[in-house]
């Protein structure tokens, strides 16, 4: 446990009083708004599907809440409508979910205490959760990390929900909609990629994505990521032997495991309010 | 697709779908313990978020423009997705990095542009 020597989550006998609570989560719900707009329609799309598929309207709310995942979800109610093997169930989301295991460095999980609440912030750690919390890198504490969690799988529960209603009714969903989340991640990269030194890990992970459709068009998301961390593990071991890269390096002060990020000279208002509570 | 689905099926394909999701999300938080300390896993901290989300950002462009494999390239729905994302881009940059602007910006062009123009 390295929580007690970060500087960015005070210790919840510190500062838990009620206020600071209803604000931190108040906060982590408004962090969690714009990925909503993005999940909230594809939830509607999902639950539609469920229902043109033949599945009961339930699958829709139960699959949102088990899994979690919304590419997998997709995938799931076609794999289910064929009556598809576990097994094959099994494996089919263990590729396509395969990403996940990267969001454990730098997710900030280490602010949170209890048990449970641990349990579930790792199995609501969505695309979307791991995205704002690499866009906003300090300052997290675990009412507004769950905040953020917990509204996000309420959009996409309640999209899956509204899907199912509204099937019946419209004869198709608006197309394009799917959009917001491509432009979602496009300006949560924006605003991670802050210091020209940035610069060369986008090119390295467009260079990535160039291999992936190149070696692995049907794998695109994993094959991306894997190549990327390949040229990541490359860099590290040029820098420990001393090379000098032009990318951010680990800011020393922070704690030594993984807070996120490296302090741009630009950051967002947020991130602004936390660097002055980090320093007082 | 209308034969009648097995209620069991759906919820033992819900229940395998979680737990192979969970595990996968949970298992590195374990294995990374160890590695806490490591001057690699600071690196990687430091270095992967503007990756990934680059790529996230990259491969829902590709799947957003139909570009996906398979799929036979659909060159205006490249276009319409390129220019959705620029406008993102400049929206955001301009508009002093406002998030729900730029993506309601660019979502709302994709949409125009894929109902109206294709």
């Amino acid at each position: 446990m390295h929580a007690t020597s970060d500087a960015v989550a005070p210790p919840p006998s510190a500062a838990s009083g009620a206020g600071d609570r209803r604000s931190e989560v108040l906060l982590g719900i408004r962090l969690s708004g714009p990925a909503g707009l993005g999940l909230f329609p594809l939830g509607v799309a999902f639950g539609m599907l469920v229902v043109q598929a033949g599945l009961p309207g339930w699958a829709a709310p139960l699959l949102s809440v088990v899994v979690f995942a919304g590419s997998v979800e997709l995938l799931l109610v076609g794999l289910i409508a064929a009556a598809t093997p576990l097994a094959a169930v099994a494996v089919t989301v263990l590729l396509v979910n395969f990403r996940h295991v990267f969001y454990a460095f730098g997710f900030p999980l280490h602010v949170v205490r209890s048990r449970a609440a641990r349990i579930y912030s790792m199995g609501a750690l969505i695309d979307e959760a791991y995205a704002i919390a690499a866009a906003h890198p300090r300052g997290w504490t675990a009412p507004r990390l769950l905040a953020m969690q917990v509204s996000l799988h309420l959009y996409w529960v309640l999209g899956g929900v509204a899907g199912v209603g509204v099937a019946g009714l419209l004869p198709a969903p608006v197309e394009g909609l799917e959009f917001a989340l491509t432009a979602l991640f496009t300006v949560l990269a924006l605003d991670a990629a802050r210091t020209r030194r940035h610069l060369p890990l986008v090119l390295a992970a467009a260079a990535a994505v160039g291999v992936a459709l190149l070696v692995a068009p049907g794998g695109l998301l994993v094959t991306s990521f894997l190549v990327f961390v390949g040229v990541l593990v490359v860099a590290h071991a040029a820098a420990a032997r001393g090379a000098r890269l032009p990318l951010p390096e680990p800011d020393p002060a922070t704690d030594p495991a993984p807070v996120l990020g490296a302090a741009g000279p630009v950051e967002s208002r947020s991130q602004d309010a936390d660097r002055g509570r980090r320093t007082g | 697709m209308t034969a009648p689905v097995d209620p069991g099926h759906v919820v033992a394909a819900a229940v395998v779908a979680g737990a192979v999701t969970f595990t996968l999300r949970a298992a590195p938080f374990a294995l990374l313990r160890p590695l806490r300390e490591s001057a690699l896993a600071a690196r990687l901290a430091v270095w992967m978020p503007a990756g990934v989300l680059a790529i996230l950002a990259i491969v829902m462009l590709l799947e957003a423009a139909a570009l996906s494999p398979g799929a036979s390239v659909d060159g205006p729905r490249v276009a319409c997705a390129l220019v959705a994302t620029a406008l993102t881009v400049l929206v955001h940059v301009l508009g002093s990095r406002r998030t729900l602007l730029s993506i309601g910006a660019g979502t709302l062009a994709y949409v125009l542009l894929v109902n109206l123009v294709l």
